[in-house]
């Protein structure tokens, strides 16, 4: 009896900590909305590089602005750059996806040739040639994440609803005179919502993972503004006298992209049922 | 066949592309209907049976406007199908519906059970809404046996009987003049088949609505249809009422399926073998297509393929030697 509760468990396990951890970094991004232990941004010169527990309970920059704080604010940032990102991504490579699974032939050769050159630009290029247009920033980093998941979406998008599309349903409302765009509406998306919500969450992760990037290489959030990937940068100079430094905010992404890959996983598992009966 | 036909196929064709687009010339094609010539009469259950590959499945996408023929014509009480405009073809839908195959499959499994019954009232212009359209949709599941109240149920809650008479009340919420039933009942139990059968026959006497029954079994067709009509790779090779061509077939492979047929009598001993050949994806130039198979086959088979000719009132068979089987009783010999 235990023993099957106990493979239930672990086969939950990826969805358990997974939620756990995101809801953690959901948590503290919301949190420090309302309440952060110091100003992130104020600087205190007599305090500079202390460690962990030493001043605050991260310690302090070269600054001498609190970790925690910059931490906490850090999460906000990171996490709506890459939520507007991947919902940009979502909507537009949805919308593609349908089209081209709704619309065999040229339309669907176009849209995913498309894709494939979309697919062909590494993010940072891309985010590297609209800052270089745009200037830096939060919008540039939300749009270079966002064209980059397009592709993504478009695939995945496609794929399952072609499987939706070859169904006798969908035959039976097409018999009852319904139009492609509407068979769409009524039958694709709901049967195909579940495989894009754990898509989304999955690319979560990966937003987060890429705006650290355009964050460290300056082409993310504007400073004072604190972002993960510019508190990584900014660590680099002392990476002996204060390795804190890049470790805190390093371990914030990594736990970060950590816990929505584990709940995209967990997700997956609990919508797919071919998984779920090999469990 | 004094009624008049609520639908006609007059030398309806389709030509189906397979293997790999050439850079040059066309794609290869496969001839999936070859010349159907059919009269449904209004108010019968049509059975048409015929082996996997027969361009049976073909047919029920052609009549039901869901895929259009290369050539011919399809007669839906007087209004060729695809001559109409798109927004007059949409409004015929309510007077053809279908039930597929697959329980399983043809119910959205995210769409509530009274939503997909009322599917097909999208191109009823004058259809009720709301309570009104809640209560025919409670009226269209009693009349297949089921509750009301099951509406607001999803299909994951039905065993595949339920859910097929869940697509037949689906099929009947237009109240339509046609129902095309492809394999409706193979994928159920004998006893639920049975049930799925009478609950069709007495909506035919109870309605009047006609319906085109697809099968592979024949005894299926033999418990149901009024009028059979047989295929054989894309042709049709004989017709005639039910009954009178399953006693006396007009043509060596109805007499086949009949022969293959299981029984209670032969329980233990094995089917015969007889002559298999496979699909062919090429057209054949000239020649009856059952030749291969055929224990009649004769010089004049491999050179002039048959056509469909009438043999006794009501009854066709598309063979040159359908003479020799017309007369007595007696049975072809199948090599073994």
């Amino acid at each position: 009896m235990s023993g099957a509760l106990l493979s239930r468990l672990a086969g939950r396990l990826p969805l358990i900590l997974g939620g756990a951890i995101t809801a953690c970094i959901i948590g503290t991004a919301l949190v420090s909305q309302v309440w952060t232990p110091e100003a992130p941004t104020r600087m205190r010169f007599a305090l500079k590089l202390k460690g962990p527990l030493a001043q605050g309970l991260l310690g302090t920059d070269h600054f001498g602005r609190d970790l925690t704080s910059m931490l906490m604010v850090g999460a906000w940032n990171s996490l709506s750059i890459a939520v507007l990102a991947v919902l940009l991504g979502a909507m537009a490579g949805t919308l593609l996806g349908v089209t081209a699974a709704a619309r065999a032939g040229i339309i669907d050769g176009a849209i995913m040739r498309l894709c494939d050159i979309l697919f062909a630009f590494p993010a940072v290029l891309s985010a590297i040639m609209l800052g270089a247009l745009m200037g830096p920033g939060a919008l540039t980093a939300v749009v270079a994440i966002g064209v980059f998941m397009i592709p993504v979406f478009a695939r995945v998008t496609r794929s399952a609803a072609a499987q939706v599309w070859a169904r006798d349903y969908v035959l039976a409302a097409r018999a009852a005179g319904k139009g492609a765009a509407r068979i769409t509406l009524e039958h694709v998306l709901p049967n195909i919502a579940g495989q894009i919500i754990v898509q989304v969450t999955i690319q979560l992760g990966l937003a987060i993972l890429t705006e650290a990037g355009l964050s460290f290489l300056g082409l993310g959030i504007a400073p004072p503004a604190p972002s993960w990937g510019r508190m990584l940068a900014d660590a680099q100079t002392y990476l002996t006298a204060a390795p804190h430094l890049a470790l805190v905010p390093g371990i914030a992404i990594a736990l970060s992209v950590l816990g929505f890959n584990l709940l995209g996983d967990g997700l997956r598992d609990l919508i797919d049922p071919r998984r779920r009966l090999a469990a | 066949m004094s009624t008049p036909a609520l639908l006609e196929l007059c030398n309806v064709a389709r030509d189906y592309p397979v293997g790999p687009t050439p850079l040059f010339g066309r794609r290869a094609t496969l001839r999936a209907l070859d010349g159907i010539d059919l009269k449904v009469p209004a108010g019968s259950i049509f059975g048409v049976v015929g082996e996997s590959g027969s361009g049976k499945s073909t047919l029920a996408r052609i009549v039901m406007a869901l895929d259009r023929p290369t050539a011919g014509n399809v007669l839906f009480d007087g209004d060729d199908l695809f001559l109409l405009p798109p927004a007059a073809l949409a409004a015929r839908r309510r007077d053809f519906q279908m039930v597929f195959q697959d329980p399983y499959g043809s119910l959205d499994p995210r769409s509530r059970i009274g939503r997909t019954v009322a599917e097909p009232l999208h191109v009823v212009p004058d259809a009720l809404r709301g309570a009104e359209r809640a209560a025919l949709v409670g009226e269209a599941l009693e009349s297949v046996g089921l509750k009301a109240a099951d509406a607001a149920r999803f299909p994951h809650e039905f065993s595949g009987g339920q859910r097929q008479r869940i697509a037949i009340a689906r099929a009947l919420i237009t109240r339509p003049k046609l129902v095309v039933a492809d394999e409706a009942v193979s994928a159920l139990d004998l006893s639920v088949q049975a049930q799925v059968l009478n609950l069709l026959r007495s909506l035919r006497d109870r309605h009047g609505i006609t319906v085109l029954f697809i099968t592979h079994n024949l005894a299926v067709i033999d418990c149901v249809a009024d009028h059979v009509a047989v295929m054989y790779r894309g042709r049709v090779v004989e017709t005639g009422p039910a009954q009178a061509v399953f006693a006396r077939p007009f043509h060596p492979y109805t007499q086949l399926l009949i022969a293959a047929e299981p029984s209670l009598e032969r329980i233990g001993r094995g089917l015969r073998r007889t002559p298999s050949a496979p699909p062919s994806a090429q057209i054949e130039g000239g020649g009856c297509a059952f030749l291969a198979r055929c224990p009649l086959a004769s010089g004049r088979c491999a050179a002039e393929a048959p056509a469909l000719r009438a043999l006794e009132p009501g009854r066709a068979s598309a063979c040159h030697h359908a003479e020799a089987l017309t007369e007595g009783a007696s049975s072809l010999h199948f090599p073994t």
